[in-house]
């Protein structure tokens, strides 16, 4: 077992980020990812869908909800599998940020001859909304 | 129009082959604010045995929206894009992709529903070394609204 996770036990927390999320990194993540919806930086065609406004790429809220658990890992381990509901949006306003914070608990320890570990990631709006659900990362040692 | 449940019976042609960059990496690890050095650093990622710097785990988002692309571009597909949502999305590695991988795509629709007046679409996009090794399957499920 890696030494990363020696000790730990179902329910503890390994790690938690909060990250303030404005309009410019939502331009940022259109351009990397390729992900130009309009809903993603313009007010007008969000709400003529039925938003209340520009919200962040759900897959933005993705990425950044492993980011603490990549960092956490460092040279330990490596990324089996990553998966996330989509539950709620994240509306980011025009001006001035919002928060999104992403804690990562054991739901799983390795047993047997798995040397699997699984993380349940709580990935919270401002206000507490929580906006993943079943959000599960398996990692294992390398 | 309620999506064609005859798209999981749909062959669809790999997409072109995509070359992973460098800095397409590193800009996607800087927009999702992934700072482990592998992901940015030649050296560091060298130094842990990778072939070269690491791409974040979401990065294959950016090869399977050019499959998904194929999904919603097919003419008996029946879904309209505007009405599209997100429902849920996995990835499942057989190892990490690095800068210089060169990745063939290639999706199957798995399942369509219908829940009330909307349809769920699941699929699977398959991505490959072009010598054949299996690197990563992205999955999601796309919801599309129906008129209430």
């Amino acid at each position: 077992m890696s030494a990363l996770w020696e000790g730990i036990a179902v329910g503890d927390e390994v790690v938690s980020e909060t990250f303030a999320l404005t309009r410019d990194h939502l331009v940022r993540y259109a351009g990397a990812s390729g992900d130009f919806n309009p809903i993603h930086y313009r007010d007008d065609i969000a709400q003529k869908v039925g938003l209340d406004g520009v919200l962040a790429h759900g897959m933005l809220t993705m990425g950044l909800g492993i980011s603490p658990v990549l960092t956490w890992l460092g040279t330990a381990g490596s990324i089996r599998s990553y998966q996330v509901r989509f539950t709620k949006p994240v509306y980011v306003p025009a001006e001035k940020s919002t928060s999104l914070t992403s804690s990562a608990t054991v739901m799983k320890l390795p047993e047997g001859d798995s040397t699997e570990l699984t993380l349940a990631l709580t990935v919270t709006a401002e206000g507490g909304q929580v906006v993943l659900g079943k959000a599960i990362v398996v990692v294992t040692p390398r | 129009m309620p999506v064609n449940p005859q798209l999981v019976d749909v062959a669809f042609d790999p997409v072109p082959a995509y070359l992973v960059g460098r800095e397409k990496i590193r800009e996607f690890a800087a927009a999702t604010h992934v700072i482990d050095p592998q992901h940015t650093d030649v050296e560091v990622a060298r130094g842990r045995g990778y072939a070269d710097i690491v791409a974040p785990p979401t990065f294959p988002i950016v090869i399977q929206e050019k499959t998904l692309a194929q999904l919603l571009a097919h003419p008996e597909s029946g879904i309209d894009f505007s009405r599209v949502v997100h429902g849920d999305q996995k990835f499942e590695y057989s190892r990490p992709i690095v800068a210089g991988d060169e990745l063939i795509a290639t999706l199957s629709v798995t399942k369509v529903q219908s829940l009330g007046a909307h349809s769920m679409v699941t699929s699977e996009s398959v991505m490959t070394t072009v010598a054949g090794e299996h690197v990563v399957t992205a999955s999601s499920t796309l919801v599309v609204r129906g008129d209430a």
